[in-house]
Parts: structure tokens; sequence; C-alpha cells
């Protein structure tokens, strides 16, 4: 309890220091709307050219889409900012936070949580209520406990891959932009439904890295659709599970670097 | 049991260096060569060495930062690596080049974070914060964005930020560099009143051999990751050999082949009128004794030996 009051306070230090830079606050929070939904966008505009995609209409698109938007989004605020890691690598940061008596991951979010973003997950939400009003859902309790379980095992998802693309950071500085291969390739891959790829390109996104997962299966459980790849119908159900694997592995990774670290310098 | 107990501690980087336009070869370098060491409750200790000599590794194990290569450590009774957000409720550190304040918030407002941080009943905090914002003179900027403060200022933040917790071992890592001549004569009083309590244990790194001098009676120098010396400063002169100087102005000159028991004569100049004598003795009256009886003294002073001369003769050698 005392602990959580404890991050909670670190919380609280981060938004009044942006608070401390208000006109810049508005600012970012403006121009983060901008880039915002474009995935959504880039969708409509595929459809404008062609009826189906891969056996795919319109409306189920969208509903994959905004799933996958509402997961990328929420796990982009929550943990996306940890890929400055290498920042605070190389700046000694991480020296400053380890000798702090919270967990170190815990701290590094909370300590730059980053508001501006928060509007993009309104914004998925607001397309997912969209697309579940254009399909025709016959829902059942077992698929109103799962519109609710997909979006936040997808971001649980995402924080996973947004948190081991940075560990890369402990073991290898420069690692550059390799984790956005991952992390937003990976938001990508989920805005379609999984049969748009093909070959082992697809058999390793979809179910060797578990990206179908996150909005395709889930999708197709809400449908009723059956899965023209061949997965069983409540593979759906099975995206939490998926997470769960996902979020172990980043622990491991994450914990060994942290023993990896090297700091720096003085 | 000793507060801090080191045992084969021992810190290997990999560094990879460039052969050849593409190849690249790894190599180990320790950092930290195996060092044993226990330091008491209550102690203050200096901990110096040349530029890469592992100083700041050493508190990096010590604090839960880095993981040992090998050896064993304990801080508190307590595993740093592993019981590391343990061991940060009982140790305060002051790494000079990083900071634990709020760059954006006034010092005060981060003082409370920490409060929050660190679990502290309000009561103790305000007590602590109290006599802290007393000794290191913050009342003036209290209410100061970190961002603004001076380095000197921050500094004192810096400390007070890492004793708020009541912490029972303090880390400094180089905590005056960069620091005036007032900062630092701030900073060491502070130092040496929280050491006169005889609770707290203190480790600090430094370049500026007058910290060590004016806070520490225990002095380790490590040299390429081990410790070379371990002892107080006059057991580091006297290891080296180094003396006191006695430099006496005379009146008549030297007569030629002066000796005397407990001094060795080293120069003589102004044609035998300005004479110095290391002391062999602990004391110089004898020798003035002899001196004086030879001819009457116009002026005489005593050198006491320079820290930094012999710290660089160990580095040297």
């Amino acid at each position: 309890m005392a602990e959580l009051r404890a991050y909670a306070a670190l919380m609280g230090g981060q938004w009044r220091s942006v608070a401390s830079y208000r006109a810049s606050f508005v600012l970012e929070l403006i121009t983060n709307l901008g880039g915002t939904g474009l995935d959504v966008v880039a969708v409509l505009v595929l459809f404008r050219a062609t009826p189906t995609v891969a056996g795919f209409a319109l409306p189920e698109a969208m509903l994959v889409v905004s799933l996958s938007s509402c997961a990328f989004a929420l796990a982009d605020f929550v943990v996306g900012n940890i890929d400055r890691l290498k920042t605070y690598v190389r700046a000694g940061t991480m020296d400053a936070v380890l000798v702090r008596p919270l967990g170190a991951l815990a701290q590094l979010v909370l300590m730059d949580l980053p508001m501006r973003k928060a509007l993009r997950l309104v914004l998925g939400v607001v397309v997912l209520g969209v697309a579940l009003r254009l399909n025709h859902i016959d829902w059942t309790p077992p698929r109103v406990a799962l519109l609710v379980v997909a979006p936040l095992a997808g971001a649980v998802f995402f924080g996973a891959i947004f948190v081991l693309s940075a560990s890369l950071a402990f073991w290898w500085v420069d690692s550059g932009d390799i984790g956005s291969a991952f992390t937003y390739g990976g938001r990508d891959f989920t805005a379609y439904p999984t049969p748009v790829y093909s070959g082992w390109f697809r058999a390793v996104f979809a179910y060797g890295l578990g990206f179908g997962f996150v909005a395709y299966q889930p999708a197709l459980t809400l449908l009723g659709r059956a899965d023209p790849l061949g997965m069983p119908a409540w593979a759906g159900f099975v995206s939490p599970l998926v997470a769960l694997v996902a979020a172990g592995a980043a622990a491991i990774v994450w914990r060994t670097g942290v023993r990896h670290y090297r700091s720096t310098g003085s | 049991m000793s507060v801090i107990e080191m045992r084969g501690l021992r810190k290997d980087f990999t560094v990879r260096v460039r052969a050849g336009r593409l190849r690249r070869t790894k190599r180990v370098v320790a950092a930290v060569d195996g060092i044993d060491l226990a330091i008491e409750r209550g102690e203050m200790v200096g901990y110096i060495g040349p530029n890469g000599a592992g100083k700041s590794t050493t508190l990096k194990m010590l604090t839960g930062v880095l993981t040992p290569s090998s050896g064993t450590v304990s801080v508190c009774g307590l595993a740093p690596v592993p019981q590391r957000t343990r061991l940060a409720l009982r140790i305060g550190v002051v790494f000079g080049q990083r900071s634990q304040l709020w760059w954006d918030l006034p010092l005060r407002e981060s003082f409370t974070l920490l409060r929050h941080i660190y679990r502290v009943p309000a009561a103790d905090h305000a007590a602590r914060l109290r006599r802290c914002v007393g000794l290191l003179d913050l009342g003036d900027f209290l209410d100061t964005p970190v961002r603004q403060l001076s380095l000197g200022q921050r500094m004192r933040g810096e400390l007070t930020a890492a004793l708020l917790h009541g912490p029972s071992v303090l880390f400094l890592d180089e905590p005056t560099i960069g620091l005036d001549v007032v900062s630092k004569q701030a900073v060491r009083s502070f130092l040496a009143e929280l050491g006169a309590g005889g609770d707290l244990t203190l480790v600090l790194t430094t370049h500026d051999l007058a910290d060590i001098e004016r806070l520490c009676r225990r002095l380790v120098v490590i040299d390429h990751g081990r410790v070379v010396h371990d002892g107080t400063i006059e057991a580091l002169h006297a290891r080296y050999g180094s003396r006191r100087r006695l430099v006496v102005d005379l009146d008549a000159p030297l007569p030629p082949g002066f000796a005397v028991p407990g001094a060795t004569l080293v120069s003589t100049e102004a044609d035998g009128h300005r004479v110095s004598f290391d002391l062999v003795a602990d004391t110089a009256g004898p020798v003035v004794a002899e001196l004086a009886a030879l001819s009457s003294l116009r002026d005489l002073s005593l050198v006491e030996p320079d820290i930094e001369d012999v710290v660089a003769r160990l580095y040297a050698s």
C-alpha cells in the first residue's frame, strides 16, 4: 500500500514537471493528435480502392484496426517511453533509479508518463465504438468479456514488446531503432487481418511472435467468423494467455538486462 | 559484524577493440580486481585513486547498481543487487554527476516526493529536513526549481535528499567536484558534523585530498582495481617516508659537517643561512635546541608533509 503511494508520488512529480511548461504541453498534445488515427485512415483509403481485402469487408477490417489501435495506444501511453532506455543508460539516469527503493521499470515508466499520448487512447476507443456499430455482432456473455479483455491483453502484449525491445539497450547501447521494427512494425502488422500477409513472414509474426492474437483472432471470435487460416473459433480467447507469455518473457529479459547493466564512467 | 564487507570483489568489463577495418576483438578489463575490505559502523572512509582506478565501480557494486563479476559484497547485512530495494531504504547515495532531484520542480517538492518514495513518517521527515536546512543553509532556495540552482546549491540539495530517510550508510561519489571553495567548506563541515554523531558510516570518493584530510580517519587508496593502501593518513606518510620538514633561518651560516640526531639535513641555501631538515623524530624540540646553541635563530617553520605528493608518488609507483 505504502509502495503504491510511492509510485503515485512519482507520477505526481512527473505531472507537475510537465505542467511547469504549460504552453509546450498543450502544443505537444495537439501535434500528437495529428499523427493519431493514421492507421485507421490507411484502412479507409485501402477500402476505397477495393471492396474486400483477403475476404474481409470494411466493417470487419475496421474492427481489427480499432482493436489493434486501442491496444497499442494503451501500451504506448503506459510503457511506450521505455524506448528511451538507451538515453537513460547513456546519461546515467539509470544509476539514480537503481538506488531508490522501488522497481526500476515502474520508476522509469512513471517518471516519463506521456500525458500527451492519452488522447490517442480516447480516439482508439471511439473508433472501436464505431466499428462495433458497423458490424452485426451476436452478443453473448463470453463475447462481451472478450471485448473488454482483448484490448487489455493486446496492451499487455505490446507493453511486453516495448520492454523487450528497449532491453536491448542493456547489452547494446547503440541499439538504435531495431526495437521499433517490433513495436511500431508490430502495430502495423496487427492493423490488418492476418490473411493479408503470406508465407514465412505471416507464420513468424502472427503465430511465432503472437501478433495474430492481438486484434485479428479476437475480432474473428467477436464476429463469429471462421478463420480462413484454419485456427479454431475459440482462438480469440487465447489472447490473454499469449499476452501473459509475452509479459513473462519480457520480465525475464528485463531482469537479466538490469543485471547486465554496465553503467557509465564516473 | 561490519557494516560493509567486500571479499574478493571483482568487476570485469568486456571492451571491444577495433582490430583492422571490420574485425573487432574482445578484451576483458578488470575495473575492480579483487578487493577485500571491511568497514565498521561509524567509520568515515576516504576512497581515492586516479581516474579509472575503480572507485565508482566499487561504489556502484556497494549500492546495488552493478552486479559483481565475482566475489561477495554485503552492506548492512544485505546483498546489494538481489536485495536492492531493501538496501536502498538503509543507504543514502550522492553521485556527484547524477541528480536525485526533479529538475523542473522546486527543491522542496523533490524532498516531499522522496518522502513518499522512501515512506518516511511525516514527523521524521520534517525533523531531518529542518536539521539539513539549518546546517546547509537551504532556506533561501527551497522554493526555487532545481534547474535554476547553482552547482553548490544543488549539491547541498542532493546531500539533503540522500539523508532524509535516515540512512545508516552514506555513499558519496565526488561530492565536492566542481564546487567553489566556500561550497566545498560548507559540504565538508556538514559531513564532519554528521560523522561526529558516530552512527553514520560514510564512504566517500574524491579527487580533492583536502576532503579526506578534513573528514576521514581512514584512507583507502586503490589503483588498477586493487587496494594499494588501507590505513590512516599518518600511516601512509610513514610508509612512504614522507616526513615533516623543519626550515630554519640562521644568523650565522651552518658549519659544514653539522649533524644532529633525529633529523637529516636536506638542503642549505643562502650560503648556509637557510637550512632544511627532514624530521625523523616525533618532536622538533631537540633539533631546534641544537641549532639555537650554534647560532641565533632568525626564523623557523615546520612544514607538514603534503598528501598530494605522497599520493602522486603512490600512483606513479
